[in-house]
């Protein structure tokens, strides 16, 4: 009935996994009584749960992104202090727990902090920008969102039923096939990304189609903000990637689960196969990451200049450069294979030629700050932080390229060093500078300046602090992965950076005070005008928060930068354009369908990881049965009258009138 | 002659950045031809990109500070947008550091290929090694013996490594002497090192390979060669043997193994660890897949 689980799933004997496990399940449970209690829910469930709002869905996907960024950064606090402990000792976490909690670690900050993170931006800002009301496929994309969550579910389920992979972030076999890994870790790992999969390939395919083919009159492609740009590029390698990933991960699921031999050791199976495979993913998959984290940050450079982002056609040009060379680099994860000269030198040069497109944007957005009026404001600080961290992080990244430095530095802490300088200087730098640029877009009120700046010079210099250390010790031989090592001279190093982690913890305690007291003071730091930081874009057009149609009337696109001529027009003749003619909007009805889909593809998961195979059947049936009930709707969007979006945006032009008068004023005296 | 003196200055740039932590083993303290040679390889790498980092950091952080709002000395160049000079500039400077650096990789991948036999007058001792969960096994084919957690090899001399591995993947490590390579179930890698001065060089697996793996560590001692020659005279004299069935008890999951010594070995166990004649290593014992099921599928 119940299959693999039995009361021995739960592992009572092991204190921290259960209290933690224990206290977040208290606090949700107390959050959900609350909602309850509270008469909360028929809000949530109509306005959030069951929204296709594309603003909702990406607030959503952030709020996600960031309960994950905390639980992946509690397990880098207890690997770091596992091994500021475990020199000549076993220190507090036996090897079974430490295998696990940096399987867990890597899973979750990219698959479930880092990938939603960018995703949710994505889902803000590009409909708004492209000057549209949602994107192609907004049920779908709702879906897309549950399913991500439900990877999420799985994998922090794991904690307190079974056990989570000890593999590694990704799962190589023959250490991850039934044989070495006998339990339900690598299971809930390939499950909750398989099911997760399938929502950002989903992802993928509405963003290529709403970037593609839904733009608002004018917007031609050479129109677009670079974000925009950089979304297309990330979309169009979901699209490519993702399946290799599904693929991949169906054959460990299939030698696993059905005894093929793939990837075995034996029956003529080959684990390289599968590292080929993985990296074919693995790779564009960084650049899925850190593509719109460059978008983000030329958005906030030219914004926060006062200046349009310098070479815009350069930077188009190299980020489809970018997007294409990904593609020919994935055997750089494995130099030491011992492929021979040839191989390592071809995939050696392919790796570093991605430095140039990138070296090129480094230099536009140093040129777009050249002769501009920079403003350091929260975004801005995190972007200048970001030039010169991922400069540091690409050198060290092109010296791994250099297979005779790799064959010395392949698996080091250098190498881990390497990746977290880019993908936290990078993806996570962008994550945080974006929060706080569309923060007053999404909410109508600014984040508090002072918090902001305290989280950035906490989290900059903690990073520092725990990351040139990893280099040095990589340099001295240390491997990533020790659950214990006995060599003297690392021990110094080690202990610099767990101190490191404490400041970036207070980095993190600055972020979350930031939201806390900005939502205390949110009259205070509210934004009438819509265009909080003097931006340029469209999504600054429209008042903050969007209405639900995003604009009243499609914006009539003359050029790049519409909204700063808009804006720049409005300024010049003191008044605003002539109000419009308003029609009525139809705008798709809210669904349940991907709330509903994804509550049984968690079924369907739990039940596949521990072989209940009624379940499974059940869950999946039940899964495909809702799709085809919402294939058979009959209504599928409705109307917003005339007269309200009249009254909606007559609103918003009272605020922008106020706004050119109280300019005018300030100007006059000048 | 300018050139090659601005050549020197730029690697010693870059290598004043890791010197002061060359006293600590490692990378950055070689004891061998490969090892130098790698090093030499990385420090250049890093000087050719440093030449170009750090005027742009430096750039970088000056253009962001001096073009901040409240400097009335800047000047506002709002249209400021586009220059053909600067693109092309832009453009060309990566594009030449990386001919230059690709110059350095195709030579450096095949120069240090860690196939590539070292130029020696002297005959590579030959080393078979096996990684197992968790502990190294060495075989010395010529001398009929094996070690385990332990190599002895004579200074001064290539060794030629061959190695594979009993189950899961590793990748076999000592960073003084340089060159990692993977070893891998029914595969055979090959790598030279060779130590110039005798010691004791720390090495370990360096592919995460299970819940032993922290301790998979393995010292490498450098001889002479009289010294040698009475580690494998003694090393004859006592200790088990290594037949198919000391392998399969071998091959069981161990952790934090102390090395020991074989007085004699099966000849053909390595081709037949490779060909897969024995079983690979069977897993945890409290597993679902018992060590008797890998033996049926053959």
């Amino acid at each position: 009935m119940l299959g693999k689980l039995t009361w021995a799933a739960i592992p009572f004997d092991q204190p921290i996994p259960l209290l933690a496990g224990a206290i977040v399940f208290a606090a949700l449970l107390a959050v959900i009584v609350w909602i309850i209690v509270k008469g909360h829910l028929p809000y949530l469930w109509n306005e959030w749960i069951t929204s296709v709002d594309h603003k909702r869905i990406g607030v959503m996907y952030v709020l996600l992104a960031l309960v994950m960024l905390v639980r992946g950064f509690i397990d880098a606090i207890m690997m770091r202090s596992q091994q500021a402990f475990a020199f000549h000792s076993q220190g507090y976490l036996p090897a079974e727990h430490f295998d696990q909690i940096f399987s867990a670690h890597g899973t979750i900050m990219i698959f479930f902090a880092a990938m939603p993170l960018v995703i949710g931006m994505m889902n803000f800002a590009v409909p708004l920008q492209l000057g549209v009301r949602d994107v192609a496929f907004p049920t779908l994309n709702s879906t897309s969102f549950w399913l991500t969550a439900t990877g999420a579910l799985l994998v922090n389920l794991s904690l307190v039923i079974g056990e989570f992979a000890k593999t590694g972030w990704l799962p190589y076999p023959p250490l991850s096939e039934l044989t070495y890994s006998p339990g339900v870790g690598v299971d809930y790992y390939i499950w909750a990304l398989q099911i997760s999969g399938v929502g950002t390939l989903l992802t993928g395919v509405n963003f290529v189609t709403t970037i593609l083919k839904i733009r608002a009159p004018g917007m031609g492609y050479l129109r677009m903000p670079v974000f925009c740009w950089t979304a297309l590029a990330s979309s169009l390698l979901i699209v490519a990637a993702f399946p290799v990933l599904t693929a991949t991960l169906a054959m460990v699921a299939l030698d696993r689960y059905l005894g093929f031999h793939f990837f075995t050791d034996t029956g003529g199976g080959n684990m390289m196969m599968f590292m080929n495979l993985i990296w074919a993913w693995g790779h564009p998959e960084v650049y899925i990451l850190v593509l719109p984290a460059f978008g983000v940050f030329s958005e906030v450079i030219s914004t926060f200049s006062g200046k349009p982002l310098f070479g815009y056609r350069s930077m188009v040009i190299a980020t489809m450069a970018i997007c294409i060379v990904s593609f020919t680099v994935w055997l750089h994860h494995f130099f030491t294979m011992g492929a021979g000269g040839d191989v390592n030198a071809v995939f050696g040069i392919s790796t570093s030629i991605i430095a140039v497109p990138t070296g090129v944007k480094m230099y536009n957005w140093i040129f777009t700050m050249y002769g501009g009026r920079v403003r350091y404001a929260t975004p801005m600080l995190w972007s200048v932080g970001f030039i010169v961290t991922f400069i540091i992080g690409g050198m060290t990244g092109v010296l791994l390229a250099v297979p005779p430095a790799d064959f010395m530095l392949h698996n080091s802490l250098f190498l881990v060093a390497h990746f977290h300088n880019v993908i936290i200087g990078g993806v996570l730098f962008a994550g945080f500078a974006g929060l706080t640029y569309w923060f007053p877009k999404a909410f109508g009120f600014r984040l508090d300046e002072t918090w902001g700046k305290r989280a950035f010079w906490f989290s900059i210099s903690g990073f520092y602090i725990v990351f040139i250390p990893l280099y040095v010790v990589g340099l001295m031989g240390m491997t990533r992965r020790m659950q214990h090592y006995d060599v003297a001279e690392w021990r110094p190093w080690i202990l610099i950076a767990a101190f490191g982690i404490i400041v970036m913890f207070c980095g993190m305690v600055c972020q979350i005070t930031q939201l806390v007291v900005s939502i205390r003071m949110r009259h205070e730091l509210r934004d009438e005008t819509g265009d909080a930081w003097d931006g340029r874009s469209l999504e600054w057009s429209t008042s903050s928060p969007p209405p639900a149609f995003n604009y009243a009337v499609l914006p009539d696109v003359r050029g790049e930068e519409p909204y700063w001529q808009i804006k720049g027009r409005a300024i010049e003749t003191q008044q605003l354009p002539d109000e419009p003619d308003y029609r009525a909007i139809e705008m798709p009805r809210n669904s349940p369908v991907g709330f509903i889909t994804a509550v049984f593809c968690t079924f369907t998961g739990f039940a596949l990881i521990w072989h209940i195979w009624w379940l499974v059947i059940v869950g999946l049936v039940a899964a495909y049965v809702t799709f085809v009930v919402f294939a058979w709707r009959n209504v599928e969007e409705f109307e917003i009258p005339a007269a309200e979006v009249a009254a909606i945006d007559r609103e918003r032009r009272l605020a922008r009138q106020a706004w050119l008068d109280a300019r005018a004023q300030v100007s006059e005296p000048a | 002659m300018e050139q090659g003196r601005r050549r020197t200055l730029r690697i010693a740039t870059a290598a004043s950045v890791l010197l002061p932590l060359a006293g600590c083993g490692g990378v950055l303290d070689p004891k061998g031809p490969i090892g130098s040679a790698n090093l030499q390889i990385l420090y250049g790498s890093l000087a050719i990109m440093l030449a170009i980092v750090v005027p742009t950091l430096i750039g970088a952080v000056v253009i962001a500070w001096w073009f901040r709002a409240s400097n009335p000395k800047a000047r506002y160049l709002p249209n400021f947008v586009f220059s053909g000079q600067i693109e092309m500039i832009v453009w060309s400077i990566p594009i030449m550091v990386i001919i230059l650096l690709g110059g350095v990789i195709w030579i450096g991948a095949h120069q240090l290929d860690p196939y590539q036999p070292l130029a020696s007058s002297a005959k590579p001792t030959e080393v078979q090694v096996v990684s197992l969960d968790w502990k190294w096994l060495f075989i010395y084919p010529e001398q009929g013996i094996a070690s385990v957690n332990e190599a002895v090899v004579p200074a001064g001399k290539p060794v030629h490594f061959s190695l594979t591995s009993a189950s899961v993947m590793n990748a076999f490590f000592v960073p003084q002497l340089g060159s990692m390579i993977y070893t891998m179930n029914g595969m055979q890698t090959q790598l030279y090192l060779q130590a110039d001065k005798p010691g004791d060089y720390d090495g370990r697996s360096t592919m995460f390979s299970g819940d032993g793996f922290a301790g998979m560590n393995f010292t490498l001692r450098a001889v002479s060669d009289s010294d040698f020659a009475n580690w494998v005279n003694s090393t004859k004299q006592n200790g088990p043997s290594l037949d198919r069935a000391g392998y399969e008890t071998l091959e069981r999951q161990s952790e934090n193994v102390r090395p020991f010594t074989y007085r004699e070995i099966d000849p053909a166990l390595f081709h037949a660890i490779i060909m897969q004649l024995v079983p690979p290593g069977p897993g945890p014992s409290d597993g679902s897949a018992p060590a008797v099921r890998s033996t049926s599928e053959k």
